[in-house]
């Protein structure tokens, strides 16, 4: 789901030890989760769809929609097997070793972001929706969130669940220590764009001093290179033909040296997302605003604790659009049951899918019609203050422009912003980080 | 005393005694010499069987694997050593190696003699020394998840125990992992909490081997618990020496769950790979970025490294004690 940054601490641990032998593994592992072998008993025409996601907690939040279908359907019973809460570390390299092995797979598998740009650059592992009409859905999502399910031959590969949007989180009591307005529609104004932003921030550090503006560099750099990119011809790091163009892109520079000029100024409080400093700080103030998708309110929520509750608000970010991650869910061609499963993702990522899902886990959906059913559009979020989270995450999403993911997206998003970690932090000077952010990209792309 | 005495017997000849009864019929032969000869390879088999799958054959699958460029999901193309050549080449690599070998001298070589000293400590006639021998082999049992999870707290850069004593001694905040010394000595720090004491053990144990009168003997000739202990203990342990030796080269060549928990649980081991170890370089090639080639292909070499190492230590360690 929105895994692709957020690693789990404990998550990496177990996978050295998969060192030295992975590279042995078949591909007929974990067989629970291969796809209707079994059902010949079964009559004729009953038929078991397998749906892989990934994630903790909620995960896909599907149980609800799942249900709602199977008990609509008889003859095609969908079979939900979230397979782990790992995804960079274990589902990616899990599927694409049964992608690679011809088996093993669901009928449905689900991709966060990070990889989509790889398994668009592999079109004869998936299903052609189009072929099922799936692409008269079209209309029912933003471009930018639609685009990404095409491959690189053209073909509609992969349709979008939630989408992460972006907002703005900050701490009310610190705002307030700092003479700066609570009200999230004022506090929404005071920063139409990044320059404002940036202001703002010199105005609360000349006030409070034991507390970052911000976190550390990542948000902030998603955030405004998700802007920046849209005005770029949706690129990040690669153009079309998976050239890498992260020194000649002008959204990506722009983005680094907005990051500079916040850290050089001393407005972040130097951390890294998803460390234990990380948490730590979100639960004592250590810093008062966060670029916010939809999915962060549950992590703000959850690593707070209840005794912050209402000191987190939610307003708009700067500049009004943005995204951080999203899932999309995918046919591979190895189902033996591929006009089936393009039904039931039809149905998961549709409308009511969407809307259950929401209601189960608060995904934000990605789907237009769902984003403006009233289970969404008049969410609130007691946590933050009652914040109206349906409409602030829809404004964000509806005016983003296409992206481009390239094949090796993941790999060079993780390599750059880790430059940019250590100069904010300080283990790299500024006045080196842009060449060796370049450099660190060229490395990865390999 | 002398030769002659036993001579006779020598040429005493074993007396004509009945001959035992006539050899067993063919099928019978058979099962005879099975049971004597081939039943002990049959009950050791399953380990060697178990090894060849999990051992040899993986072993020999990497090293074929480290001749492609071995995409997964993707293209395998044989490109030989090219993946060697460009790894011995790649500064990353051998940033991680450094990494590897100064967190393994840092942490072992402390650690080491503290676990021998502690075991000499033990070895003699304490009060409540069982309880003692126990606890100290008590942060072995501990998850090194935990750990690592504690103690990267006790590090913490803004709300860290070590930096709030810091603190309190005027001395500035550290940001344990943004240099190379502070983030090796964190790491070594949890990799000693945890190993010093199995290491004491078993130095304890293999003193308890050394028969006492040798140290009487030394005491009447004046020699005083330190010369006993480095002329007759250390050169007795040296043959546990050189097994802790080996088996701390492993273990420290392999270091990955305490610097992996350190960095927040990625890959690169700090923003600049300040305390990327060889381990996590591999796991970031193979299953961040799916080169398996490549990472098959550092697999090798370090275990080459291992090799050398091991060696290095083992020529070390034999001649210790040897100067005294």
């Amino acid at each position: 789901m929105m895994n692709n940054t957020r690693r789990g601490v404990l998550a990496a641990v177990a996978a050295g030890s998969l060192v030295f032998t992975a590279a042995a593994c078949g591909g007929d592992e974990a067989p629970a989760a291969a796809p209707s072998a079994g059902g010949s008993a079964a009559p004729a025409e009953k038929i078991e769809i397998t749906l892989n996601t990934f994630g903790g907690g909620e995960n896909f939040a599907y149980d609800d929609a799942v249900a709602q279908w199977n008990a609509a359907n008889p003859n095609v019973q969908v079979k939900y097997v979230n397979l782990t809460d790992r995804f960079e570390d274990t589902y990616l390299p899990q599927v694409l070793q049964w992608l690679e092995a011809g088996s093993g797979a669901g009928d449905i598998i689900a991709m966060d972001e990070g990889a989509m740009g790889l398994m668009a650059a592999r079109p004869q592992y998936f299903a052609d929706l189009g072929q099922y009409g799936l692409d008269s859905r079209k209309a029912d999502f933003p471009a930018f969130k639609y685009d990404v399910g095409v491959n690189t031959e053209g073909k509609l590969f992969a349709l979008g669940t939630d989408i992460g949007g972006m907002a703005m989180c900050y701490r009310t009591d610190l705002f307030e220590k700092a003479g700066l307005p609570t009200n999230r529609d004022e506090v929404s104004k005071l920063w139409p764009t990044w320059n404002d932003y940036l202001e703002v921030g010199k105005q609360f550090k000349g006030k409070v001093k034991d507390a970052g503006f911000v976190d550390g560099a990542n948000t902030v750099y998603n955030s405004v290179l998700a802007q920046e990119a849209g005005k770029n011809g949706g690129l990040y790091y690669f153009d079309k033909s998976q050239a890498l163009v992260v020194d000649k892109n002008p959204g990506v520079k722009a983005a680094f040296d907005y990051v500079q000029s916040l850290s050089s100024a001393g407005l972040t409080a130097k951390l890294r997302s998803w460390s234990e400093e990380w948490n730590t700080a979100m639960q004592k103030g250590g810093f008062a605003t966060m670029g916010c998708p939809s999915w962060m309110l549950g992590v703000i929520s959850g690593t707070s604790g209840e005794g912050n509750a209402k000191k987190w608000d939610v307003a708009a970010v700067p500049g009004g659009s943005g995204n951080w991650g999203g899932s999309w869910l995918m046919v591979p061609s190895q189902s033996k049951h591929p006009k089936e499963a393009a039904d039931v993702l039809n149905f998961l990522t549709g409308k009511d899918g969407q809307v259950a899902a929401f209601k189960e886990g608060g995904n934000f959906p990605s789907s237009v019609p769902a984003q403006q059913d009233p289970t969404v559009a008049e969410a609130k979020n007691p946590y933050f203050n009652d914040a109206p989270s349906g409409p602030i995450f829809a404004a964000s999403v509806a005016q983003l422009a296409p992206v481009f993911f390239g094949e090796k997206h993941a790999q060079v998003k993780a390599a750059v912003e880790e430059v940019l970690v250590g100069a904010d932090q300080g283990s790299v000077k500024w006045d080196e980080a842009w060449t060796r952010f370049v450099e660190e990209g060229v490395k990865a792309a390999g | 005393m002398s030769l002659s005495v036993d001579a006779g017997s020598r040429t005493r000849t074993v007396p004509p005694g009945p001959r035992r009864h006539a050899r067993p019929p063919g099928g019978r032969r058979l099962l005879s010499w099975l049971d004597l000869r081939a039943a002990p390879y049959f009950f050791v088999s399953p380990y060697f069987i178990l090894f060849a799958i999990f051992g040899i054959f993986p072993l020999i699958f990497t090293a074929w694997v480290s001749l492609h460029d071995w995409q997964l999901a993707g293209d395998k193309t044989f490109i030989g050593m090219e993946n060697y050549t460009e790894l011995l080449a790649d500064d990353k690599f051998w940033n991680a190696v450094l990494n590897t070998v100064g967190i393994f001298v840092i942490a072992t070589v402390p650690q080491l003699l503290l676990a021998l000293l502690l075991a000499n400590a033990l070895n003699k006639k304490l009060r409540g020394r069982l309880v003692l021998r126990l606890s100290i082999l008590a942060p072995l049992i501990t998850s090194v998840v935990a750990v690592a999870v504690v103690f990267t707290q006790l590090y913490g850069r803004d709300y860290g125990l070590i930096n709030w004593v810091l603190g309190g001694l005027g001395i500035e905040p550290i940001h344990w992992q943004n240099a190379k010394w502070s983030s090796w000595v964190a790491i070594a720090t949890m990799v000693d909490w945890r190993w010093t004491g199995y290491n004491a053990i078993i130095y304890l144990a293999a003193m308890q081997t050394i028969p006492k009168d040798l140290y009487e003997a030394a005491a009447i000739d004046g020699a005083s618990p330190r010369r006993q202990f480095w002329g007759i203990t250390v050169p007795l342990l040296k043959p546990t020496i050189i097994f802790t030796v080996i088996v701390s080269t492993i273990g420290g060549f392999t270091l990955f769950a305490e610097p992996v928990m350190f960095g927040a649980g990625l890959m690169t081991g700090g923003t600049t790979g300040q305390f990327q170890t060889v381990a996590m370089f591999i796991v970031k090639e193979g299953f961040r970025d799916f080169q398996y080639g490549y990472a098959a292909a550092a697999a090798w070499i370090l275990f080459l490294l291992i090799m050398i190492t091991a060696l290095i230590n083992f020529a070390i360690v034999r001649g210790l004690g040897r100067s005294r």
